[in-house]
């Protein structure tokens, strides 16, 4: 379809006047009489682009708009890249890790927020009030998600909004452009300190929070050997925060050289499983007990190989869609997790599993712990550690671009070329 | 859109920011042939899949029915690999599937075989698209491999500005967030 037939000219958007952040505008827009932005959008599988779209306006009370400073490509961007994720429409703008300026405030703020303040903004949408929120289960509060009555079919009951992260968390428009709408603004947000970089602080907003909390829900104690799943940016968090929870022994296990260095760095013990079998060295550096406590930082989209064979009849199953996503992750960790261990899942799912082992689950004891990140629940204390030079998560970035270079730097994470972890885009 | 998109009747919000001019399309035009090439597998398996009496019959090969619709099966699975994001995997079974329909085709190209222009013709179609397959299959291949780059060293890329061991368990001693709720 072609993009400009979608608009209706009639109605302008906001004018000049009354959205006080005058700037230029192409003759393009200026026809529709309304102001335009680039944001990363999606248009199919593999189709991001970098689009000129509408500004977004504050439409509740409870609204800010963020003058977008940084913003970055998750890895669970990556399942809509592979439209392996149920309702995204083409059009829809990309993006859930972004932090910026306050440029515009809702008359139902009530002074949480000021014209001018720096904030990182979480990937979940909070309002605060409800009884989720109430007991910080944040990534499951009650009112955010504005397609409750879809999720409330899917789910059984609905979950947080999400930004950039398809219809049935929101279809609250992502961060991967000039600007965002930040609804229930008033409570989902972070405010940075003044003297901290964007690097330092971008990642509060999802993998550091995100990390730590699939660590803390491994409850580690001082003897524990904890082994991670997937070294990409939510595993890299994930080391570091085991080794800051005081574990004895973290594993890292991943296939791409660069990847395992990093993990070497954070203290983690490295596992390339194309080189060798993580069952056996598993067992090996815990005695023959097995991890004490799992973490899954690589989700439905396991690697496909077939030393490995159950990841070949995965994709094989999920490409004749009798399957959603590749789960040879867990069927790993169940297998390999010592008896009354946890399995601690941060990785994205979306759908529907096969072939899980619940026999070996259930007669080992094993516990279970997953979900969305309560982003809101760790922050102040993660700031904290920042702040003080506990930890600096912008060792994790390897690339930075601008907005236009978005698509391409799609390709290049995806394809995990040019030793590419983390990508940092400034619109 | 995927499947679930169509049943749940999903729409935009008319305020939700709207495209005004898109910028290029992502994908590369090998990308795109690859694409082409995946639904012409899958297109071509089946017709193989349904109607391989009929192909049997053309090319003057009765009673290869069985072969032609096992190729119909290898069609099929190397179109659905070449549309996915594994596609170079497809590609290249692609041209190995080419090399096959080949030495079958020149097998049929037999002088005792009532049918041999048929083959003919049916051999020069698949040269044609051994040719395209195998320079989609190279182009692909080129743009989404890692390439032959040393992988960086990372391993001074710690992320504890204080270093490792000043923070190691510190978080035993300092958590101020709740541990959990649930
Ligand atoms: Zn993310
Ligand atoms: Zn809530």
């Amino acid at each position: 379809m072609d993009a400009a037939s979608r608009l209706d000219p009639g109605k302008p958007i906001h004018s000049l006047k009354e959205s006080g952040r005058a700037r230029s505008h192409d003759a393009a827009n200026q026809a529709y009489g309304r102001l335009s932005m680039r944001a990363l959008v999606w248009h199919g599988t593999e189709d991001i682009r970098c689009d000129e779209v509408t500004d977004p306006e504050i439409e509740d009370p409870r609204d800010v708009i963020v003058k977008v400073t940084s913003c970055a490509i998750c890895g669970s961007d990556l399942h809509l890249y592979h439209n392996l994720i149920p309702a995204i429409l083409p059009g829809d703008i990309m993006g859930h890790e972004m932090m910026g300026e306050v440029v515009e405030v809702g008359s139902g703020v009530n002074g949480a927020l000021r014209k001018g303040d720096r904030i990182v903004v979480p990937f979940t949408i909070i309002c605060g009030e409800c009884d989720q929120c109430k007991r910080k289960n944040f990534s499951v509060c009650e009112r955010t998600n504005r397609n409750k009555n879809i999720a409330d079919k899917a789910f059984g009951h609905t979950t947080a909004g999400l930004f950039g992260y398809t219809h049935l968390t929101g279809g609250y428009p992502g961060g991967q452009a000039e600007y965002v709408r930040v609804p229930f603004a008033d409570a989902t947000h972070i405010k940075v300190p003044v003297g901290l970089s964007d690097e330092r602080v971008l990642f509060l907003g999802d993998i550091l929070p995100t990390g730590w909390q699939a660590a803390v829900q491994c409850e580690i104690e001082p003897s524990d050997t904890v082994a991670i799943w997937g070294c990409g940016p939510v595993g890299q968090m994930a080391i570091r925060s085991a080794i800051l929870l005081g574990a004895k022994q973290v594993v890292g296990i991943d296939c791409l050289p660069e990847r395992l260095s990093m993990a070497g760095a954070g203290g983690a013990i490295t596992i390339n499983f194309l080189e060798e079998s993580v069952v056996e060295r598993l067992n090996e550096l815990t005695g023959g007990n097995g991890p004490d406590k799992c973490v899954d930082a690589i989700g439905m989209e396991s690697h496909v190989s077939f030393r490995q064979p159950d990841t070949v009849y995965d994709r094989a199953k999920q490409m004749m869609l009798m399957e959603s996503d590749r789960p040879h992750v867990l069927r790993e960790m169940i297998y390999v997790c010592r008896p009354a261990g946890v399995i601690s899942i941060a990785g994205v799912y979306s759908g529907l599993v096969d072939k899980i082992p619940m026999g070996q689950a259930m007669n080992k004891g094993l516990t279970f712990r997953m979900g969305q990140t309560h982003v809101n629940r760790w922050t102040d204390d993660l700031m904290r550690r920042i702040e003080e030079g506990q930890i600096d998560p912008s060792f994790v970035i390897t690339h930075t671009a601008g907005l236009e270079q978005g698509p391409e730097m799609y390709k290049i994470f995806r394809d995990k070329q040019d030793s590419c972890v983390k990508v940092v885009l400034k619109p | 859109m995927n499947m679930l998109s169509k049943f749940g009747n999903l729409s935009r919000r008319p305020s939700d920011p709207k495209v005004v001019k898109s910028g290029p399309k992502a994908l590369a035009p090998s990308d795109m042939v690859a694409r082409k090439l995946g639904w012409f597998s899958i297109a071509l398996g089946m017709v193989e899949l349904i109607a391989s009496e009929r192909i049997a019959r053309a090319l003057g090969i009765p009673g290869k029915e069985g072969v032609i619709r096992a190729y119909g099966a290898r069609e099929l699975s190397s179109g659905i690999l070449s549309l996915s994001a594994d596609r170079q995997s497809g590609l290249w079974s692609r041209v190995a599937g080419d090399g096959l329909d080949i030495g079958t085709l020149l097998w049929a190209f037999r002088h005792d075989n009532p049918k041999r222009d048929n083959v003919g013709l049916a051999l020069v179609l698949v040269a044609g698209v051994t040719l395209i397959d195998l320079l989609t299959a190279q182009k692909v291949s080129a743009r989404h491999a890692r390439g032959r780059r040393q992988p960086q060293d990372f391993s001074n890329r710690s992320g504890f500005p204080r270093g490792l061991e000043a923070v190691r368990g510190l978080a035993r001693k300092d958590m101020s967030s709740p541990a959990s709720q649930n």
